[in-house]
């Protein structure tokens, strides 16, 4: 039985030898489609290197595009990179860059290349982005890094027959002024842009319409018209997101013989046409998720009105409407930690928000006092405490890691995981004070802090809203109904919204 | 025959001699005397209680201000103890006392069960289930019931720098579900107005 132990033990000690000789020559960069970066002035590609299938800019590349000055720390082994007086500071064999202070994680730690340090190319989106001055957008799809003010729609294309005419949508992104006209046997779309990022093209082509591709010119997209191609409509329909346009050129054939009943035009060239969005229209960075909490719930009903109404029925109500808002207006992902009459940890709550990577997290309550003539609307962020400030101030450790050796990582427990966040948390709150003062009556103390437990866990900007006092009879009256819950949750949401344009370069 | 019975029977007397001995005489002997433990410990209380049950302090006291939105201080004699801990004792329980027409931060009901403090300046009170089974609720009145105990402490006693509230004799996240608790908080005086009663 020992034998047939170390037996087994030899057999894995030989694989995992043999994974790791294959991952290490995986390492060797194989030569990719570089991308391609585009200024007003105009185009230059940027090589990509790939390691362990992740596509990686060298860092010096990137200096050299965005004048960056890149500082690599030898002793401590992290390595600086700094523009316009903000620093992105990473560590390798670590996932993580503290952008400007704020922790974001890439796909795969930054690794040395001979000389040369490699970084993932969302590093370029997740961490350069924000902190620089000028646009950056990187466009993993058509292989694009888009820097400065250039104009570069996303367009794609779909056809469908329709009888005797054939219909084209073409969507584009942002939207885009435009116009249509014929030249020869070729109409031509023109964009008001400095060029064209052309996707997805799905044409069946027939006598009326042969295909769809760009140009001669940058900003136009050209219809090869074919033999039976008679006359043509173009029109605005609703557009499939609020960022985007959506144009239904139509192409009318010939008719066969004339008075064929089957020849008449289409019906109605305005019927909007049911195609889903032909781009994939999640804005890039900016905000993508946000966690909503109902506070309370299940045995814990929280504060108690009078009349009988409870804080956990109100706060579920109210984040409810707050995530179908956030959902509608910002295009974004909202998650609620209970969606349901459910007991729900204290923790949990937290760590729904940061196992999804929440952009902000906000606590949604009903207040109360020993006075009953106590009221109005009130928002909380974390204080600071000596464990936030330990967090804070947290020194690295130093830890053995794998390859051997060892090095300093800054280990956070998630416990004081917010007290890295406890400025932005309390612009946070001063946003969302600002939004609901616009709508309903504010507290005497409107924007407070204090070591909220349900707040303390979160790593991201997180912040705790109490609506109203369930023990003052007016407002429980108001916190029980569709209008006054309405009026919480548009301030909220325009709380949100401003805070996601004020929170730097998250917006694009 | 007589001379066995007589052995056995010297053997069992023997057997029982020395476990009295052992068992009984021993212990007795080296235990020290009711009449020392008694009397070594009361030893030192025998003259203070006189004069300290006259002494009193004044301590400041917080309750609810009458827009419910702070804690308001008020003067209050209480009980003079040597002890920091005793002190301690007699001054929360002044604070739990209810005193009309200022309104109680804590819910009515709580008894003081214990207070500990540490050489470090940590005081632990334990409160009894009420103050979290009667607790109205919500982040305001959560946040001034906690700094009304920590305030009471911290602001009374020098000595104490922070205070961790128990329930029940155990550790709790909060008392319902709005300021942390695993910890000792510091002193706030965010929460108090000066406009003494």
């Amino acid at each position: 039985m020992p034998f047939r132990f170390f037996q087994a033990l030899q057999a894995a000690v030989v694989v995992a030898v043999s994974i790791i000789t294959v991952l290490s020559a995986a390492q060797t960069p194989a030569p990719v489609t570089p991308y391609t970066v585009v200024t007003r002035s105009g185009r230059q590609p940027l090589a990509v290197h790939v390691v362990n299938g992740q596509e990686m800019f060298a860092l010096d590349d990137l200096a050299r595009l965005f004048s960056l000055a890149v500082r690599e720390d030898t002793l401590a082994g992290g390595i600086t990179v700094s523009t316009n007086g903000q620093t992105i500071v990473m560590t390798p064999q670590q996932p993580l860059a503290s952008v400007g202070g704020r922790m974001i994680s890439l796909p795969a730690a930054p690794v040395r290349e001979g000389r040369l340090w490699l970084v993932p190319v969302d590093f370029v989106s997740r961490a350069l982005a924000p902190i620089s001055q000028q646009r950056v957008e990187l466009r993993k799809p058509s292989r694009l890094l888009l820097v400065g003010d250039v104009r570069l729609p996303r367009v794609a294309a779909r056809s469908e027959a329709l009888g005797g005419m054939t219909r084209v949508t073409v969507d584009v992104a942002p939207a885009t002024p435009h116009t249509l006209a014929q030249e020869g046997t070729r109409l031509l779309l023109r964009f008001d842009a400095d060029a064209l990022d052309v996707g997805d093209i799905r044409i069946t082509p027939n006598d009326v319409l042969l295909g769809v591709h760009p140009g001669d010119t940058p900003s136009v997209l050209a219809f090869d018209l074919g033999p039976r191609f008679a006359s043509f409509r173009v029109s605005d329909q609703p557009p499939p997101a609020p960022n985007a346009g959506r144009i239904v050129v139509e192409l009318l054939s010939q008719t066969e013989a004339p008075g064929a009943p089957g020849a008449a035009p289409a019906p109605s060239p305005q019927t909007p046409t049911t195609e889903p969005p032909l781009l994939d229209l999640t804005p890039p960075g900016g905000f993508r998720i946000i966690v909503l909490d109902p506070g309370h719930g299940g045995d814990d009903a929280g504060a108690k009105g009078a009349n009988g109404t409870l804080e956990k029925n109100v706060t579920l109500a109210i984040a409810r409407k707050l995530k179908a808002a956030l959902e509608s207006r910002l295009g974004v992902r909202v998650l609620l930690t209970r969606d349901g009459d459910q007991n729900i940890n204290i923790d949990q709550r937290a760590a729904l928000a940061n196992n999804n990577k929440a952009d902000v997290f906000l606590s949604i309550h009903a207040n109360a006092s020993a006075r009953p003539g106590a009221s109005g609307a009130e928002v909380f962020s974390l204080s600071a405490s000596d464990d936030t400030s330990r967090a804070t101030a947290a020194t690295p450790e130093s830890l053995p890691v794998i390859g051997g050796g060892n090095r300093d990582i800054q280990v956070i427990p998630w416990e004081t995981a917010q007290g890295r966040f406890l400025e932005p948390s309390s612009a946070f709150a001063r946003t969302l004070e600002g939004a609901l003062r616009e709508h309903v009556p504010m507290s005497r103390r409107p924007v407070v802090q204090a070591p909220l437990r349900v707040l303390v866990g979160a790593n991201m900007p997180a912040a705790l809203v109490e609506t109203g006092f369930l023990t003052n009879a007016a407002q429980e009256k108001q916190l029980a109904g569709d209008e006054f819950q309405n009026a919480i949750v548009q301030a909220l949401a325009d709380g949100i919204v401003r805070f996601r344009a004020s929170a730097g370069g998250a917006v694009r | 025959m007589s001379r066995r019975a007589l052995a056995f029977g010297g053997a069992i007397v023997l057997a029982i001699a020395i476990g009295w001995v052992l068992f009984v005489a021993l212990p007795r002997w080296y235990r020290p005397t009711p009449a020392a433990t008694a009397t070594a410990p009361q030893a030192p209380r025998v003259e203070p209680p006189q004069a300290a049950a006259a002494r009193k302090i004044t301590a400041t006291l917080y309750f609810v201000s009458d827009d419910g939105f702070s804690l308001v201080p008020a003067q209050r004699e209480v009980a003079y103890a040597e002890d920091v801990a005793e002190q301690a004792r007699a001054i929360i329980e002044a604070q739990l006392m209810p005193s009309p027409p200022l309104v109680s931060a804590i819910p009515g009901g709580t008894r003081l069960r214990q207070v500990f403090v540490t050489g470090h300046g940590d005081a632990f009170v334990d409160l009894s289930p009420e103050v979290s089974t009667n607790h109205p609720g919500g982040s305001l009145e959560e946040t001034l019931t906690v700094y009304a105990i920590v305030d009471v402490l911290t602001v009374n006693l020098p000595a104490i720098t922070h205070v961790q509230i128990l329930v029940d004799g155990k550790e709790v996240d909060t008392l319902a579900g709005h300021v942390d608790l695993r910890h000792p908080l510091a002193k706030s005086l965010e929460w108090v107005v000066h406009d003494t009663h």
